[in-house]
């Protein structure tokens, strides 16, 4: 538990109603705090709803019930254009398909989310873009197309963009989950730099226990229900160890 | 104001990115914006040209024609004619022409030649637009000179002049009980294949030389359009009064129905192909839409508002139909700078009407309305679907 509460869930729960007029649980009574600068996994196996509470946390989704303070406020009581707001200034998004726009080019592709912005940031979003790219190594690659580069260089760039506004909280579902082991081990190594860097809380969401284990803190998302494990560093140690994808019980 | 500059901004890159399907929707609109914008200038410039052609008949708009109403002891042609001038006087109307038929011979010639002898003022050339193949028309200061002077056609020059040109001043003699000689000084155009000598003189001439050959037919008042009607039944009242028993003709209004039966037709041609690319466009615009949610999912995550998606989607629509708009116009005004008018029309126009601007705005009007249109559903769609939904599309 860290100094300042930046995002705090408390019992918050996520119900679907299906086709056949069924209710669908997905997340019961969740529980989560995570402060200013903290790194956290949450672990699970698929279907088990850790993409919902990662759109939760990232304002793209609404809890059925409980209750979201983002900094102490409710979130439930702002309304669409706050909550985009926020959404936009507060939160940067890393997802396992990368999600590059087609046909942008990687400085365009990292300057859209500034398109949403105020002031400076909007007016200087073509240089800031350039910075952030530079930032992960891309600054010679800012007019390639998303698929003229490689997996990883994709996730870098997409890394960048959820970087270029200087976010809060940067939520990374699945980082890894498209790339190779090692390629895996290099962009988790980045983003965990950049989050450090720039003070963001870092909430990642994946399979991989040796990438979860790099976290501050780690919880298992099992039956909608989020509960703390303690997850070893066996990669901080040896990079080249074999790493497990079974998620603890 | 990043707001509205960010729409615009996303707008165009849309555009830019899908530029080939965009392209393809867009030149329908281009088309019809071309077609509404230009098949009205060309239409006003068929109705001028028709007018033009109307008015050598009958005299510019408003013209009233006065006809004999044979009631009434007639005066000799040159008593009438010096009425009429009073009357025309005193409402002021500057252009006025009588029209008078002169049974007259010229000498030589092929056997069995008629002519068509017309004797006129030289308002007469103003009214009807007379054109002239060389030469020139009569002034008032040709009235004074002693010796007769004549506009002929081609008929009469090959007839009496040996096909001399009419800018060489070749001389005829009208034969009368006191022939004399006359001065061709200009040439009209032919009016139509195998037509006959015809000659114009001036009446003041012709009722000096020939007063007992000349019969007035009518007369020709130039008046403004506004008061034609008005005036038609003040004349006929004062010439009857001033002793010329005259009827004056209302202005004829056919052509203004054929003005409006024509606008009409293109305003319906124009709308029909405007509606026609509104709706190629507005299948592209759902078709780039449902293919690009997840982008727009990707974009609310970034902090686009519903609003501003609903704002940029609709933009893109809009952005394009007025730069497709724009291009029409364009289009529209080169084919009519470059249009071959003679070719077209027949013969040339004397007033070229200006280029229809208003119908070049209500073209522009229609392209960036289309463009609203044809962007509301597919900006509807783009809103309505959940951001989560979208990322995963």
């Amino acid at each position: 538990m860290t100094a300042t509460a930046l995002v705090d869930l408390r019992a918050v729960t996520r119900h679907v109603t299906l086709p056949d007029e069924s209710t669908l649980e997905i997340l019961r009574g969740v529980d989560l705090t995570v402060g200013s600068g903290e790194h956290v996994a949450i672990v699970g196996r698929s279907g088990t709803g850790k993409s919902t509470l990662l759109n939760i946390l990232g304002l793209l989704d609404s809890p059925t019930s409980g209750e979201y303070l983002l900094e102490g406020t409710p979130v439930g009581r702002l309304r669409s254009r706050a909550l985009a707001r926020r959404r936009g200034d507060d939160f940067g998004f890393v997802f396992q398909q990368f999600n590059l726009l087609q046909g942008r080019t990687a400085l365009e592709n990292v300057a859209a989310p500034l398109l949403y912005a105020r002031g400076k940031q909007f007016w200087n979003r073509r240089r800031l873009a350039a910075e952030s790219l530079a930032r992960v190594g891309l600054g010679d690659r800012l007019d390639t197309r998303p698929e003229k580069l490689s997996g990883g260089e994709q996730q870098r760039v997409a890394i960048a963009r959820a970087l270029v506004r200087g976010p809060r909280v940067i939520l990374a579902d699945e980082p890894t989950g498209a790339l190779d082991v090692e390629t895996g081990r290099a962009i988790m190594t980045l983003l965990d730099d950049a989050a450090s860097e720039t003070g963001a809380a870092l909430v990642t969401i994946t399979h991989d226990l040796a990438i979860a284990a790099r976290a501050d803190r780690q919880f298992r998302l099992a039956g909608g229900v989020l509960v703390p494990v303690h997850l070893d560093a066996p990669v901080a140690v040896d990079e080249t160890a074999p790493v497990s994808t079974e998620v603890p019980a | 104001m990043t707001g509205v500059v960010g729409a615009i901004v996303e707008a165009w890159d849309e555009l830019r990115i899908h530029r080939v399907r965009v392209l393809l929707a867009l030149v329908g609109v281009a088309c019809a914006v071309t077609a509404i914008t230009g098949i009205t200038a060309a239409v006003t410039m068929f109705g001028q040209a028709m007018q033009e052609q109307n008015e050598r008949m009958v005299g510019r708009d408003t013209t009233l024609e006065a006809w004999s109403s044979g009631m009434g002891a007639m005066a000799t042609p040159a008593e009438t004619d010096a009425l009429v001038d009073a009357v025309a006087a005193r409402y002021k109307i500057s252009y006025h022409s009588v029209n008078a038929y002169a049974d007259l011979a010229v000498r030589g010639g092929p056997d069995g030649t008629y002519v068509e002898w017309a004797a006129v003022d030289p308002d007469r050339g103003v009214i009807t637009r007379q054109g002239l193949d060389s030469g020139r028309w009569f002034t008032a200061a040709d009235a004074d000179r002693l010796a007769p002077v004549l506009v002929v056609n081609r008929a009469f020059l090959e007839a009496y002049a040996d096909g001399a040109p009419a800018d060489t001043h070749p001389r005829v003699v009208i034969e009368g009980a006191t022939p004399v000689a006359a001065t061709v000084i200009g040439e009209v155009p032919v009016q139509w294949t195998e037509e006959g000598p015809r000659a114009f003189l001036l009446f003041d001439q012709a009722a000096r030389w020939f007063p007992d050959r000349l019969s007035v037919d009518s007369y020709r008042f130039w008046v403004p359009p506004e008061i034609a009607e008005e005036l038609a039944g003040v004349l006929t009242r004062d010439l009857a009064a001033a002793g010329a028993p005259f009827v004056v003709q209302p202005p004829m209004t056919d052509h203004l129905v054929l003005d409006k039966v024509l606008q009409y037709v293109v305003l319906g041609v124009g709308g029909f192909a405007l509606l026609l690319g509104g709706l190629g466009l507005l299948n592209i615009a759902l078709v780039t839409v449902r293919y690009r949610i997840r982008e727009i999912g990707i974009r609310r995550s970034f902090g686009a508002t519903s609003g501003r998606v609903f704002f940029g989607v609709l933009m893109e629509s809009v952005v394009a139909t007025t730069v497709a708009g724009l291009v029409g116009v364009v289009i529209a005004v080169a084919v009519i700078k470059y249009i071959p008018i003679e070719l077209v029309f027949g013969r040339p126009i004397d007033d070229l009407p200006p280029f229809p601007f208003d119908a070049a705005a209500v073209g522009m009007a229609c392209a960036v309305g289309i463009g609203a249109l044809a962007g509301l559903i597919p900006a509807t769609y783009a809103v309505r679907v959940k951001v989560i939904d979208a990322i995963r599309y």
